[in-house]
């Protein structure tokens, strides 16, 4: 279990605990969290679960692989160097506390 | 109190038109009524990753079953919609009930066609894969050593081929076109996808028309080629493609061709129904088409809800798909109807490649098979109306990136 917190640009947060093996973008999809779509399911073709990583955390949310280095290019609010696809971010005791920034599409 | 919006239909475009709706704040009454007993779920990975039992039920749901409660979203499933009376603005369930709507949304998907009684398929033992029903039923036949044999070489039918040869199941796969994907794929694809499952032990014939099915006894025991030869079998799966659901669309007096027509809202020829994802038509480029895909069926349902906000927009979303075989992965971006020229870019490994189609100059669509970059980038090319030339796609020493992100 972790527990996970998203914060929106408008200063609202969403926290919730998440069952080790879900991944970031299907936990979002059951709490409501907003702008995070996952269109393809997590099967890295739609870049539509971005997320900003907080710096503490980056690292422990494990390697950007190839695949999503490059969908992380087609996303709608610009990458940065702390940029997930959150379906590609596991739930395990490790993330506990893990805080994630929702960027916002125009 | 006024008539909810009433949608019908419980999959991805119902479910992508709920989110928005409700993320848009938009307070009026939404009623969503589903034959099968589950909310929305994913389709795309049950001939991959649930077949194979990589993938838990709960993963497939769309939402969670309380959120739609959570969302003041009320559910009817379980549920089939007898009739659509459009001049009294309601509809009718089979149990005799009558639902008012303020406005209608129709997401009745698309059916698996099937093979006609009179070669054999209604015998037992066959199969058509669209739904979690399906899957489960399939699931207790795909045990290994059993003889798969599938009818069609499109993506179901290759998807559930690689499935079954993970599975250990003996897997012939027959195409009567002269290559699998040929209706939606350049032959350089349907190659590429030929060799791998040859590597894989499934026994493929295409150009190879089948004359019926054999029966034991009321079930199907294997096939008989129009050669003469005869192929055993201990299960058939078809994959011949799918019609739109457009009885209840009919019934109502609606337009249709090949799906319910709608205009460039997903309005259908009644002002206060509308129509979403695999069941409906629509004119792109000046000709009518229909796609089954998930981004359509999402991109839809979210128009929908966005219009019916007040927002004014119309349907241009391009469109992308994707399919898992074994570990390879293709990823297509674009339409290549009309295309005339193909051209074929070497990947980063000897097992990527990618395929641009053009029609004459124009870049209309690419699959791209172990290529995300081609898949990425070139969607971001198509989506800026950037136009490179053929010769630049075909030198892999052009720099896709640079293309897409340059002025």
């Amino acid at each position: 279990m972790a527990l996970i917190t998203w914060k929106m640009e408008d200063g609202s947060e969403i926290t919730a605990d998440v069952k080790d093996g879900l991944n970031l973008m299907e936990a979002a999809a059951s709490n409501n969290v907003p702008h995070i779509e996952g269109e393809c399911g997590g099967c890295l073709s739609c870049a539509t679960c971005h997320v900003f990583v907080d710096s503490d955390w980056f690292a422990k949310t494990g390697e950007v692989d190839d695949i999503e280095d490059t969908m992380l290019e087609m996303t709608d609010v610009e990458r940065e160097d702390n940029s997930r696809l959150s379906c590609q971010i596991v739930a395990s005791a490790d993330l506990d506390g893990l805080i994630l920034y929702v960027p916002e599409p125009e | 109190m006024t008539a909810p919006i009433v949608v019908i239909g419980a999959g991805q475009a119902a479910a992508s038109f709920i989110s928005r709706h409700v993320a848009l704040g938009n307070e009026n009454p939404v009623l969503l009524i589903g034959e099968e007993p589950h909310p929305p779920y994913q389709r795309p990975p049950l001939s991959k990753k649930y077949l194979l039992g990589e993938l838990e039920r709960e993963r497939l749901f769309i939402r969670p079953l309380q959120w739609y409660a959570e969302q003041n979203v009320a559910l009817r499933l379980d549920t089939r919609v007898a009739t659509i009376e459009p001049d009294n603005k309601r509809v009718v369930t089979k149990n005799g009930e009558a639902i008012a709507y303020d406005k209608l949304l129709l997401c009745t998907g698309s059916s698996a066609r099937k093979l006609p009684d009179d070669v054999g398929g209604s015998l037992a033992g066959i199969f058509t894969l669209r739904s979690i029903a399906d899957i489960d039923t399939i699931s207790a036949e795909f045990k290994a050593g059993r003889k798969l044999l599938i009818i069609g070489g499109g993506y179901i039918g290759l998807e559930a081929a690689a499935v079954g040869r993970q599975l250990g199941l003996e897997v012939t796969l027959l195409e009567m076109a002269d290559r699998i994907l040929q209706r939606v794929a350049a032959a350089t694809t349907s190659e590429y996808f030929r060799n791998l499952h040859l590597q894989h032990g499934v026994s493929l014939h295409e150009s190879t028309a089948m004359t019926r099915l054999l029966d034991d006894d009321g079930k199907v025991c294997g096939v008989e080629l129009e050669s003469g030869d005869v192929i055993d079998a201990d299960l058939v799966l078809v994959g011949i493609g799918g019609s739109p659901n457009t009885e209840l669309a009919l019934s109502a007096g609606l337009d249709c061709d090949n799906g319910i027509r709608v205009n460039e809202t997903c309005q259908t020829s009644n002002t206060d129904i509308y129509a979403a994802g695999d069941c409906c038509s629509f004119k792109r480029n000046g000709q009518s088409i229909r796609l089954e895909s998930v981004q359509n069926a999402a991109d839809q349902g979210d128009l929908v809800a966005r219009v019916l906000a007040g927002e004014a927009l119309i349907y241009t979303a391009l469109p992308w798909f994707w399919s898992d075989q074994y570990d390879c992965k293709l990823q297509i971006v674009g339409l290549n109807h009309g295309h005339n020229q193909t051209i074929v870019r070497p990947g980063a490994t000897d097992s990527s490649l990618s395929t641009w189609y053009y029609r004459d100059d124009q870049l209309l669509a690419i699959d791209a098979i172990n290529e995300p970059k081609s898949y990425a980038f070139g969607r971001k090319i198509i989506e800026a109306g950037k136009n490179p030339t053929q010769q630049q796609v075909a030198d892999p020493a052009t720099d896709l990136k640079a293309l897409a992100l340059g002025k």
